[in-house]
């Protein structure tokens, strides 16, 4: 049955007051960013917070002439980076380990990996800050990079993608003359660039905006990464939330523009893992 | 061109299933040969084993003399369709075609040429960019077959390659397949589950049941002189009817007694089944194919009495299924006679088209000249 035009009008207003609740915030943020410093506070309590007047970009010239923001951008970019390019090979290759190779103790490896996803980072940060510690690798790159790179999850999600991938083709493959590396690569891989995406995105969120482990393991601001540039830039005197409100829109603007493009894959990425899983 | 042998070859799996029971074959250079049987008989085992998809539990496989139990797939130079086709859904046909070449790291001038040989052997030149997803069932088929061509690979193995196909489209894909084989005359080792193709395509059949081999022969052969009463029902549509008999003797003449007829067994007969003599006052099964019985004229004095019930209508010929007094053996082993062991019919296959309807009377003849025998164990008796 068609359904009446009341009860359109209905959906689309219920659709419209959502897109404005999870919107509302973003566009308080970026005219936020575009007002003199006073004008934050002072409006912030009512609707006028939402309108666009006396707009300068003087927020944004004060975080770069107060604050290191292009190194702090290029730290978070450089180990988000790294995360998650490393991550797609590494959790990709062993997921297809896990789903298609013969091994003895596959199952029982899987199973511990799957056991992984239900420990919360927080349970192992202080092991983890003790092992870096030992190493001597705080303050540095790689102590940001190295123990994500491997993840439970992506595992996961891979694994329940490559599953679905039909034998016959790897068979096929192999009978052609490709080795397994090569049909991962050539086969496995072109196939399943939906779950490519999703895991990419997924990583990218998580590290983009992680903020527990950087403050453990960075002491200045060399290899800081910009949410704990952030927390310190917010107790650097004198406190301006303009300028806190433009160092924020800098730091998401790349997030929102990487789920702007991939938004397709990463819909169907994260339905289709989900429906086999 | 090539020879596969199997030789005692045998397949278990971790559960304890055993899929294929010392099995001995040769296909020779240049066959056809079709391994037929019902699901789960183990015949695609057995070519994922030629393929080397599936290790070998025991006993050897040898290709052109060689044993290639533990050879890798890619140094057997076998070339497989698979049912499903395997197309690599994110190639074009071309990049399909050049796939095998590729992994031969064979030069650029001659993928493109062997490629343009393919696709017009199979008609593919139109379709050399498109993805597998814009084509129609029968053209992933022939990308599929060029694949396997475009190799020069010494063996084909194909498994239900046709099964995906609409009925007319499988005829006319199945006259192609063989002209292909007979033009190439490449060794290939062909898996279907449909008799009807088996006996179509095979230059030998191979049937197997529960992973033993039945019987290897040329179509006609195995039709004819089925070596056990799953053969027998197996092979031809509908299958040989298999009724239960016994050998009697009276006053020096073999006759067989069904049910409560006695009928005398002609000299040609048990020439032809010397094998017979030996079975005297035995129980024992009578093969009859459907079109091997036919209504009994008015003079008739071998005929039985037959009750309709059921009619298949197809034009060109009718099958009855008849009630008689003869009591008929359901061969549990195929679906086909686990169908009809709820209904123990005696099958009739007549030409053309008649007017019979459900309830209706008849009076059938058996040709005595086209009766096969096997013994209680359903082995055939020579």
């Amino acid at each position: 049955m068609r359904p009446g035009a009341g009860s359109i009008l209905l959906r689309y207003l219920l659709l419209a007051g959502l897109a404005i609740f999870f919107i509302a915030p973003l566009l308080m943020m970026f005219l936020g960013s575009l007002k003199a410093d006073h004008r934050v506070l002072l409006e912030s309590g009512s609707l006028t917070a939402f309108l666009p007047h006396e707009l300068s970009l003087q927020n944004y010239s004060d975080v770069f002439r107060r604050t290191d923001f292009l190194r702090f951008f290029f730290n978070s970019l450089f180990i988000t980076g790294c995360v998650v390019i490393c991550g797609l090979v590494v959790n990709a290759l062993a997921a297809y380990a896990f789903a298609r190779l013969q091994w003895r103790g596959r199952d029982l490896i899987f199973n511990l990996v799957l056991a992984l996803m239900i420990l919360p980072f927080e349970a192992i940060a202080v092991p983890l800050f003790y092992g870096a510690s030992i190493l001597g690798l705080r303050d540095t790159y790689a102590v940001q990079i190295l123990p994500f790179i491997a993840n439970a999850f992506a595992i996961y999600l891979f694994y329940s993608f490559f599953i679905g991938i039909p034998k016959e083709l790897e068979e096929a493959a192999r009978i052609d003359g490709a080795s397994t590396l090569r049909i991962f690569f050539s086969i496995i891989a072109p196939n399943a660039k939906p779950v490519f995406a999703s895991v990419a995105i997924l990583t990218f969120l998580t590290w983009w905006g992680s903020y527990l482990w950087p403050t453990m393991v960075t002491i200045g601001p060399t290899v800081r990464p910009l949410p704990v540039a952030i927390a310190s830039f917010y107790t650097l005197p004198p406190l301006q939330w303009g300028d806190i409100l433009a160092f924020g829109v800098m730091m998401v603007s790349p997030v929102l523009l990487l789920f702007v493009i991939f938004q397709r894959w990463f819909v169907a990425g994260v339905a289709s893992s989900a429906m086999k899983g | 061109m090539a020879t596969i042998e199997f030789d005692n070859v045998c397949k278990s799996f971790g559960d304890g299933i055993n899929a294929i029971h010392e099995l001995n074959l040769k296909v020779d250079d240049g066959e056809l040969m079709v391994l037929v049987g019902p699901s789960g008989c183990g015949k695609s085992t057995l070519l994922r084993m030629t393929a080397g998809l599936e290790e070998v539990s025991s006993g050897e496989i040898r290709i052109d003399d060689r044993v290639v139990n533990h050879t890798p797939p890619q140094q057997r130079n076998v070339a497989m369709v698979f049912q499903n086709y395997a197309l690599y859904p994110h190639m074009t046909v071309r990049g399909n075609l050049e796939f095998p070449l590729r992994m031969q790291k064979q030069p650029a001038n001659r993928i493109e040429a062997s490629v343009k040989r393919i696709a017009e052997m199979l008609d593919l030149s139109p379709l050399l960019d498109r993805k597998p997803k814009a084509l129609s069932g029968g053209q992933r088929q022939r990308v599929a077959m060029g694949r396997a061509i475009i190799r020069e690979a010494d063996i084909f193995l194909m498994d239900e390659p046709l099964s995906n196909l609409d009925a007319r489209l499988r005829v006319e894909i199945r006259g192609e397949i063989a002209q292909l084989q007979r033009e190439l005359a490449i060794t290939t080792l062909y898996v279907t589950h449909d008799q009807a193709e088996a006996m179509t395509l095979g230059q030998r059949v191979a049937i197997i049941d529960q992973g033993l081999l039945q019987q290897v022969g040329s179509p006609q052969e195995i039709y004819e002189r089925p070596n056990n009463s799953f053969v027998a029902g197996f092979i031809g549509s509908p299958g040989m009817n298999l009724i239960q008999a016994s050998l009697s003797s009276e006053r020096g003449e073999i006759g067989l007694r069904l049910g409560s007829k006695r009928l005398p067994l002609p000299q040609p007969v048990l020439a032809s089944y010397p094998g017979l003599a030996s079975h005297r006052e035995e129980r024992l099964l009578v093969g009859i194919r459907p079109h091997a019985i036919h209504l009994a004229h008015a003079d008739s004095t071998q005929h039985l009495a037959a009750r309709v019930c059921a009619v298949e209508a197809m034009g060109h010929e009718t099958i009855l299924h008849l009630d008689t007094e003869l009591i008929m053996h359901a061969n549990p082993k195929t679906a086909a006679d686990k169908a009809r062991e709820n209904q123990p019919h005696l099958l009739v296959q007549l030409n053309g088209h008649h007017n019979f309807r459900v309830g209706d009377q008849l009076r059938i003849e058996l040709g005595i000249g086209k009766l096969c025998f096997f013994d209680a164990d359903g082995r055939a008796i020579g």
